[in-house]
């Protein structure tokens, strides 16, 4: 369902805080260049079938979210190959694509508008993504008035709620509150119960365990390891050599 | 999901993506104008958004909307009157002025919403994969919803000054139409280069206000004859002096343009709508990264 065939992200940025025309002149009177490469994914392959929970272990910065964004189509590799069937939502970290003057329902709407959704099949599921995301007012009210966690369960109840073939979750629940993410576990797991696609990107290791069904583990953008989350965990554990108690959290 | 799916078997369902470097930094055009129309709501309902967020549906916003170029236009109308000392004194100059004032600020407005169209969409740039034109392209139609009331006021004013609406107006809708594309080609343009330069918005407003001086808007097009014959060339290359001057004079003064400045107009509007479409796409996967 999903296949990525030799691929490799780069990043090329500069390093400026926020580049500015003033500054490229300067630069460009100094004879500098501010730009940095940043090989966030090297040569990554794996195949996963219809059905796979898969379960993305790496320590920060080791090219998780990156490769995330890549399947999903927002990042375009820059060298390789990655072809994915079916229609994919996203929960990436920090929240959809939220705009913080327009309230949660213009959000919603405008979301699922953008990732090409119609009107109707976004009207359709509104009530449940308000129901699920339980901001009570707070739907209507600009989003730059939420709490992280607000934000972070309207972006998990909207993505749920999309109806992909392939979900892609990023730490969503790092801000939930205790009861929020006991929701939003079990619907995770009815989710899997669905055989549906998933990949989960956690360092949550607990959770990856519970639901995933396959897993791999980057570090420093390279492919370390694919197997079965408890032996991945196991070894990712082993290299990162702190106790897994340490890491056993309740997110997902 | 407890829900059956709802999801109609369209092409995007089931579809087949692959993606990889792109060629020549363009992406397949014809999938992406595809995936781009099949969004066409967005830009729509961006726009009722930022309405509803700028109170413009309020009835002292729609006020204020029709007040604020009525007002601009008094000032401009009594500056050139006192500066030239009352010789502009044909009936139809205000509406003139009106009339080039509400579409320069059309193409203004689409070139400041545009430019920061891209810098200020946050994270649904990081987030969601969509055909990022659709951002620029919901500047332009936000510019061109607040514009299009003001043809109300325009025609009000004509009538009220005894200008009226000369048959050549018909004229004028098809020059409205170049008018957009140019605009929406120069919004994805600024939206681009903003992207890489965050201070292109600030130098914006000074641009603006240089370009409306020297363009026919305050002054008519019969104006640039009394140029040097160097001056004139140069001024005639302004792309808003057949956009904005062919617009003024065929709603206002009632006169056929000569066919040089249809084409130019033409070729104007064309020319930076196709550059600036193709910068934007051939660039835009690289905005992802640069946020
Ligand atoms: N927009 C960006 N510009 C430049 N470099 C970036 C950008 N985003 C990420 N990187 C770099 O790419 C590498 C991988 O980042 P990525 O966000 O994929 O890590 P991650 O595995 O998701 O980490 P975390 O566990 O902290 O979420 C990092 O070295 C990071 O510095
Ligand atoms: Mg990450």
């Amino acid at each position: 369902m999903v296949s990525v065939q030799d691929v490799s992200i780069t990043y090329r940025t500069t390093f400026e805080r926020r580049p500015t025309m003033k500054d490229a002149l300067l630069r460009f009177g100094r004879g500098q260049r501010a730009v940095r490469e940043v090989h966030a994914v090297r040569d990554v392959s794996f195949d996963v079938a219809q059905g796979t929970v898969l379960g993305i272990v790496g320590s920060n910065g080791a090219g998780k979210s990156t490769l995330v964004r890549a399947v999903a189509g927002i990042l375009p590799p820059t060298a390789g190959r990655i072809e994915v069937r079916g229609k994919v939502s996203t929960l990436l970290a920090l929240g959809v694509g939220f705009n913080g003057n327009m309230s949660g329902q213009e959000n919603v709407m405008l979301g699922g508008l953008a990732a090409g959704y119609t009107r109707e099949e976004i009207l359709a599921r509104y009530d449940e993504i308000a129901d699920f995301a339980d901001l009570g007012d707070f739907i209507e009210m600009p989003m730059r008035t939420y709490s992280s966690g607000m934000y972070s369960r309207l972006a998990f109840a909207v993505a749920v709620h999309m109806d992909p073939d392939i979900l892609l979750v990023d730490e969503a629940l790092s801000a939930g509150d205790a009861k929020f993410k006991e929701r939003a576990a079990a619907k995770m797991k009815e989710l899997v119960g669905q055989s549906r696609t998933m990949f989960l990107v956690s360092h949550a290791l607990s959770s990856i365990q519970e639901l995933c069904n396959d897993s791999i583990w980057l570090n420093k953008g390279e492919l370390m390891m694919r197997g079965a989350p408890t032996d991945v965990v196991k070894e990712y554990t082993k290299f990162v050599k702190v106790e897994r108690n340490a890491l056993t959290l309740e997110d997902v | 999901m407890s829900n059956p799916r709802t999801v109609p078997q369209d092409d995007y369902l089931g579809e087949f993506h692959v993606y990889a470097p792109h060629k020549a930094g363009l992406p397949p055009l014809r999938t992406y104008f595809h995936e781009l129309w099949r969004r066409r709501e967005f830009a729509v309902e961006m726009s009722r958004a930022q309405v509803r967020a700028s109170n413009a549906n309020t009835v002292f916003g729609i006020f204020w909307n029709i007040l604020n170029p009525v007002l601009l236009a008094s000032v401009y109308f009594l500056l050139v009157v006192v500066l030239s000392r009352g010789a502009a004194r044909e009936s139809w100059y205000f509406s003139y002025i009106v009339a080039g004032l509400f579409s320069f600020y059309f193409v203004a407005r689409s070139m400041s919403g545009g430019a920061s169209s891209v810098t200020s969409a946050g994270r649904i740039i990081m987030n969601t994969a969509f055909p990022r034109l659709l951002l620029p392209l919901s500047a332009v139609s936000i510019s061109f919803r607040r514009f299009l009331p003001t043809l109300l006021v325009y025609a009000a004013i004509a009538f009220a000054t005894g200008t009226g609406i000369p048959p050549t107006a018909v004229l004028a809708i098809p020059m409205l139409l170049l008018i957009v594309m140019f605009a929406t080609g120069m919004a994805m343009l600024l939206a681009t280069v903003q992207v890489y330069f965050r201070d292109t918005k600030s130098f914006l407003p000074y641009v603006t206000r240089i370009w409306l001086y020297t363009s026919p808007v305050l002054y008519p097009i019969t104006f640039y004859d009394r140029l040097p014959e160097a001056l004139q060339v140069v001024a005639r290359l302004n792309p808003l002096y057949s956009l904005v001057g062919g617009w003024s004079d065929l709603l206002v003064r009632g006169e056929l343009i000569p066919a040089s400045m249809w084409i130019s107009a033409a070729l104007w509007s064309v020319g930076v709508l196709v550059v600036g479409a193709l910068v934007f796409i051939s660039r835009e996967r690289d905005f992802a990264v640069r946020l």
